[in-house]
């Protein structure tokens, strides 16, 4: 294709120019103080922080776990060791949707891609020896069971005499883009808001430090969405929980200030820097606008940014490890606070110590060799970054737009349009990779005949057996009585309407399982089948 | 004019990964195939109803979890239970080397990993049909 026939876009599909100039800028009527601002001002599209990097480098925390407890928490250490700031409790399918272990729906998926989590005496041994109180952030991939591990969380720390909010832990607790993008939603999705939003609740009551929700763009974005709907799918779901949240009495600035979103880190560098800045002048504004926010903290918006799974090839994985490179420096020139980096070898399975070292070390080279660290939101002001960064505002504005007359998330995936728009997505990039439209590297390029072979992690085989048998142990040890009023009192509050953590914290003190709680809560709120639209 | 093939897309186990089988659902449709997706978490017992019911002549699993071996296994026993053994299995996700000849063995047609086309899938379905009519 020559120079001139091709169509110049970014990845996502916004069209580019060649040149971009100060006519730029003043065609889509841009204005310093009211665009940008200084970091640490309203919009904030500079930053959150004036200082940004100067004052505190980003978290850096692998998402990490698998097999049992026991191994999960080795890795966790050994990740520390290695200069991690943070870390992120990867949790199993089974925990994920809360079957226990000896589920015969678990067969197989037991420590898989996470770790496994029954009860409180697998959290005590997961967190074994880990000085909890120093590490930045702690996160955990709980959505549809976010209150159940909140619950197993705040009972760890209340069974050793600690306060929990001095551990500070992010519960992703986004339920809804399990409907359409992630998969492992459990509850019908209005009892999933209302489950989520009673963990805003507790934190805003109890756990001022938690980070009780972190809006999650990326897996959106994974499933084959643009930038633009990224953020608009995710703000869209945001909104259905704020609903909830404000229904019930609670105020923006009671749990905004401390909320988190979670975006990709994609391979198109500028676009993403734009995008990671679109996205803190979207929501500072809906926030203050829409919401009438005052404290200036629920406007600033915390980000967590994953760089690309999908992105990463089986064809050459060693390459991985460039890909990754440019897409964590996509994230930390667009000002993110938490950045977690893929390993080279995910292709194939969960990483090797070895792969998953590299990618904290990519993160490390970044923040202490590459300089860009010194100065803040470096790109800001660049003719094409703001033009880019005006173009994804509009772009997401719009959408959001379009799905409140569509009635709003819940709707949009009751209806299947979330589903529809991500599926022909992917479909259209599938295309484009097969056409030879966009090139990926190793994989429809620069082939190798002889692929070199890297070491895969091996999961040890008998973790699922070991499990089950631990678990049964458990069951067997209970205290039977304790055990029966607790759960009585769960379903009698949830039945009620109540927030739910309170008594799940008391069950999960009895050793109730996650598989049993959850149960109990489908019993109340019944459950949801995904209809496989595409 | 020759008969559609019909075939049945499944995600087995608990896995949410679901792009690469709509992906894959859309390919093969637009390769002119009947095409049935069941949705996510069907059981090795679901998948196999659902393709005597709907008479397919391929089942197309989606594992990237890593529980390939257990559910595969579980869905071959199954369709052999049910006396079936004219349905093409083919199985798409991550799958490490070393187990894809592990699900050849239990009868799996072919496995495709990560950065398969669909030409090539596409392919492999019509080869596969077009050498059994003759």
């Amino acid at each position: 294709m020559s120079q001139k026939e091709k169509r110049y876009q970014s990845f996502s599909g916004i069209p580019l120019k060649d040149l971009y100039s100060p006519t730029d800028l003043d065609s889509i009527g841009f204005d310093y103080n009211q665009d940008l601002n200084k970091s640490g001002q309203y919009p904030y599209t500079r930053g959150i922080r004036s200082g940004m990097y100067r004052d505190e480098l980003w978290i850096m925390g692998q998402y990490s776990g698998f097999g049992s407890a026991e191994e999960a928490n080795l890795r966790y250490r050994y990740l520390l060791e290695q200069g991690q700031t943070g870390f992120s409790v990867a949790l199993d399918l089974p925990t994920q949707i809360g079957l226990d272990s000896d589920n015969p729906l678990s067969r197989g998926e037991v420590g898989k891609v996470g770790v496994a989590i029954d009860s409180l005496e697998d959290i005590e041994k997961l967190f074994d020896g880990i000085p909890l109180e120093k590490v930045r952030q702690i996160r955990t991939t709980a959505n549809s069971i976010g209150p159940v591990m909140t619950a197993l969380i705040v009972a760890f720390a209340e069974k050793n005499e600690n306060d929990p909010n001095m551990i500070k832990v992010l519960v992703q607790n986004d339920p809804l883009k399990e409907y359409f993008a992630r998969g492992t939603y459990v509850f019908p999705p209005d009892a999933a808001v209302k489950l989520a939003v009673d963990v805003i609740e507790y934190c805003a009551q109890r756990l001022t430090n938690w980070v009780p929700m972190a809006l999650s763009g990326y897996h959106i974005r994974e499933s084959g969405s643009t930038a633009v709907q990224e953020l608009a799918f995710c703000y869209a779901d945001g909104m259905s929980y704020f609903k909830d949240a404000v229904g019930r009495g609670l105020n923006i600035d009671q749990f905004a200030p401390k909320l988190y979103t979670f975006f990709t880190a994609q391979m198109d560098l500028l676009e993403e820097v734009a995008k990671f800045r679109a996205a803190r002048r979207v929501w500072a504004k809906i926030i203050k606008e829409q919401y009438g926010a005052n404290n200036p903290d629920s406007m600033k918006l915390s980000i967590l940014a994953y760089t690309a799974g999908g992105m990463l090839t089986a064809q050459q994985p060693l390459n991985n490890v460039v890909r990754v490179t440019i897409e964590a420096l996509a994230a930390v020139l667009g000002g993110v606070q938490t950045l977690a980096t893929s390993s080279y070898d995910e292709a194939f399975s969960i990483p090797t110590e070895q792969a998953v070292t590299v990618a904290l070390r990519t993160q490390q080279i970044i923040a202490n060799e590459s300089g860009i660290v010194n100065t803040v939101d470096p790109l800001g002001g660049g003719y094409a970054v703001e033009s880019l960064t005006a173009a994804i505002e509009k772009g997401v504005n719009e959408y959001i737009e379009r799905i409140i007359e569509l009635g709003g998330a819940v709707e949009c995936i009751r209806s299947g349009f979330f589903q529809k728009e991500l599926a022909k997505e992917a479909y259209k990039y599938q295309k484009s990779i097969e056409s030879g439209e966009k090139i990926v590297v190793g994989l429809n390029a620069y082939q190798s005949e002889d692929e070199e072979e890297i070491p895969i992690f091996a999961a040890d085989p008998e973790t699922e057996a070991r499990q089950v048998k631990r678990l049964n142990e458990l069951k067997r040890r209970r205290d039977s009585l304790q055990l029966a009023g607790a759960m009585d009192s769960l379903r009698k509050d949830a039945v009620a309407g109540k927030n739910i953590i309170p008594a799940a914290v008391t069950a999960v003190k009895a050793y109730a399982t996650l598989g049993e709680i959850t149960e109990c809560l489908k019993e109340v709120y019944g459950t949801y089948k995904d209809p496989g639209i595409y | 004019m020759r008969k559609k093939i019909r075939v049945l897309i499944g995600k087995p186990g608990l896995d949410g990964h679901d792009r690469g089988a709509k992906v894959i659902a859309s390919a093969l449709r637009d390769a002119g195939m009947e095409v049935v997706y069941t949705g996510l978490r069907q059981t090795p017992e679901q998948i196999v109803a659902s393709a005597i019911q709907e008479d397919v002549q391929m089942i197309g699993l989606s594992i990237l979890s890593g529980a390939h071996n257990v559910l595969v296994e579980s869905i071959m026993a199954r369709l052999r239970q049910e006396g079936i053994n004219d349905i093409l299995v083919i199985v798409g996700g991550i799958i490490p080397q070393a187990d894809r000849q592990r699900l050849k063995e239990m009868g799996v047609g072919a496995v495709f990993g990560p950065g398969s086309q669909s030409e090539e899938i596409v392919g492999f379905i019509k080869a596969h049909f077009e050498k059994k009519a003759s």
